[in-house]
């Protein structure tokens, strides 16, 4: 059992709400997942930057002089920004690759939790009340976010087995479930080059979308081969720089309700967790169908739905 | 009429009052307000008690009732009215999975649709859907009745027993061993009997009858121990 999250708003008036709403929304969910807590949220595009939030077990060592390191090695400047065990690290746009590069030659215990444009990830173990305190998610701002409770059955309750997880450049997964064959998979995925770093399913199914993606898939057709190839029980949520996508599995035995109002839509593993949303009472509430994949997008409000499958 | 607000009262005296109410009670109307899609609420009730529920809730509501009338002004989450015995219970909106599953008796009525697993291993329970119900419902049914108003998803009936399972739009598919058996008149008079406590406006001519084929391993008499 774990339990998931997620706002997208349509409603841009909503944004400096949408840390808070979304920390409440997870907090109702700590009964599903008092292990670990995270959240994902994409805040508002910078033209000039791009974003790594980085975490480590040491950060008064690590972050100390972090700035000054990894600017002289891009020989261009980056701005951070410490919450806590994580930091939010500004590079100029287009020099991700090569700042995760620098990253990793400098300190390769700082671990990378998010890279994109507009995402920032964070993640902890600890009571989904007590995560977000440390990062102080509730006076966050955005566009739209998902967030995580784990209740861990797969892998061992660490940082890095806390969701989300980082799939590409501002894509992010969150799973309720637990996979079958992620052992099988992460063998025939680390053979294809691609990173991983823990024991956890989830982790895997974040790298088989990468791994898709990178192979020239889009988010959608590597969600909707995901039903083939994945093994086990999910929902899963998905972040996109211009939005979120939902897709269960066929039995669908795993729970998911949506939320949709003018303002917004809200996905939630239960009612309870979208009940302090504004205007809840006159929403469309209904469950997500199995084996469908769902998108709700800024870029592209003319077909919020996709049906896939 | 007696009201209680879950806003200040912990669920599991919600419970216990309503549990304490005994066969003859005279506080026979009871009323919850702010539920917020809390679980297990009005659950193991033994009395012949009406209670309201006026929001959506969570899992497992209404379950293991015995005698009471049951009715939410909302939607319910999964697993409403599981292991009902008697009584009745009404859902104004939707249920979410494993409605009525494992149900002895009684009657659970959801206006609006269910989802996968409606009626899993029912037992005796009557389910009248007046939307659809989604897939594997009625899975290993053994008896009781699943009226379903609008269409059935994918696998219907798989590995039922005797259940009778009436649909009046399309079946997805049909699960193993199910299949359309014929409306004789004793299913008309029993499908309309069902309608008529549903309040579903329908016609039972409209709907067709699935059941068991009794051609899996269990019904072969070689098989029995």
């Amino acid at each position: 059992m774990c339990g998931i999250v997620g706002l997208f708003l349509k409603d841009r008036s909503l944004e400096p709400q949408l840390g808070s709403l979304l920390t409440d929304m997870l907090i109702t969910m700590t009964d599903r997942g008092p292990d670990s807590a995270g959240i994902a949220i994409y805040g508002e595009e910078n033209a000039n930057i791009s974003k790594l939030t980085v975490q480590s077990d040491t950060p008064d060592q690590a972050f100390a002089t972090l700035e000054a390191d990894l600017g002289t090695a891009l020989g261009s400047p980056v701005h951070l920004r410490r919450k806590d065990t994580h930091a939010v690290l500004n590079i100029p746009r287009g020099q991700l690759i090569a700042a995760r590069a620098a990253l990793a030659a400098l300190n390769p215990d700082i671990r990378v939790m998010s890279a994109g444009d507009t995402v920032e990830i964070y993640k902890e173990v600890g009571l989904p009340k007590e995560v977000a305190a440390r990062f102080d998610l509730r006076a966050m701002s955005g566009t739209h976010g998902i967030g995580h409770t784990r209740m861990a059955t797969e892998s061992m309750v660490t940082t890095m087995g806390a969701h989300p997880f980082n799939t590409g450049p501002d894509q992010c997964l969150v799973h309720n479930g637990s996979l079958s064959n992620h052992n099988r998979l992460r063998r025939k995925l680390q053979r294809e080059g691609i990173h991983i770093e823990t024991e956890n399913d989830t982790e895997v199914g974040a790298a088989y979308l990468t791994w898709r993606m990178q192979n020239g898939a889009t988010l959608g057709e590597a969600l909707k081969s995901s039903l083939n190839d994945l093994d086990g029980f999910f929902t899963f949520l998905v972040g996109t720089k211009d939005g979120f996508g939902v897709v269960r599995d066929p039995i669908a035995c795993k729970p998911a309700v949506m939320a949709e109002t003018d303002q917004y839509v809200a996905f939630g593993s239960e009612y309870r967790a979208l009940v302090n949303l504004p205007g809840i009472e006159q929403a469309r509430v209904w469950e997500p169908e199995p084996a469908t994949v769902y998108f709700w997008s800024h870029a592209d409000t003319s077909t919020p739905t996709e049906k896939a499958a | 009429m007696q009201t209680i607000d879950m806003a200040n009262t912990p669920l599991r005296d919600l419970n216990a009052t309503l549990q304490a109410q005994a066969e003859a009670t005279n506080q026979t109307a009871w009323e919850i307000v702010n539920p917020k899609g809390s679980h297990a609420i009005a659950v193991g009730l033994d009395a012949e008690i009406e209670v309201t529920v006026k929001g959506s809730t969570g899992y497992y509501c209404g379950g293991m009732n015995k005698l009471a009338t049951i009715n939410v002004h909302g939607s319910v989450g999964p697993g409403v009215a599981e292991n009902m015995m008697s009584g009745t219970v009404i859902i104004d909106g939707d249920a979410s999975q494993y409605a009525g599953a494992t149900g002895h008796g009684g009657t659970l009525i959801i206006k609006g649709n269910a989802s996968s697993r409606c009626g899993i291993s029912m037992k005796g329970i009557d389910i009248i859907v007046h939307g659809n119900v989604g897939h594997m419902s009625a899975f290993m049914a053994q008896s009781g009745n699943l009226v379903v108003c609008g269409d059935a998803g994918d696998a219907l009936g798989d590995s039922i027993y005797e259940a009778r399972l009436f649909v009046r739009g399309s079946v997805k598919s049909l699960g193993a061993d199910c299949i359309e058996k014929d409306m004789r008149p004793e299913h008309i008079a029993l499908l309309t009997d069902l309608l008529e406590r549903g309040g579903c406006d329908a016609k039972p001519e409209e709907f067709k009858r699935y059941g068991s084929a009794r051609q899996l391993y269990n019904f072969n008499i070689d098989n029995a121990y």
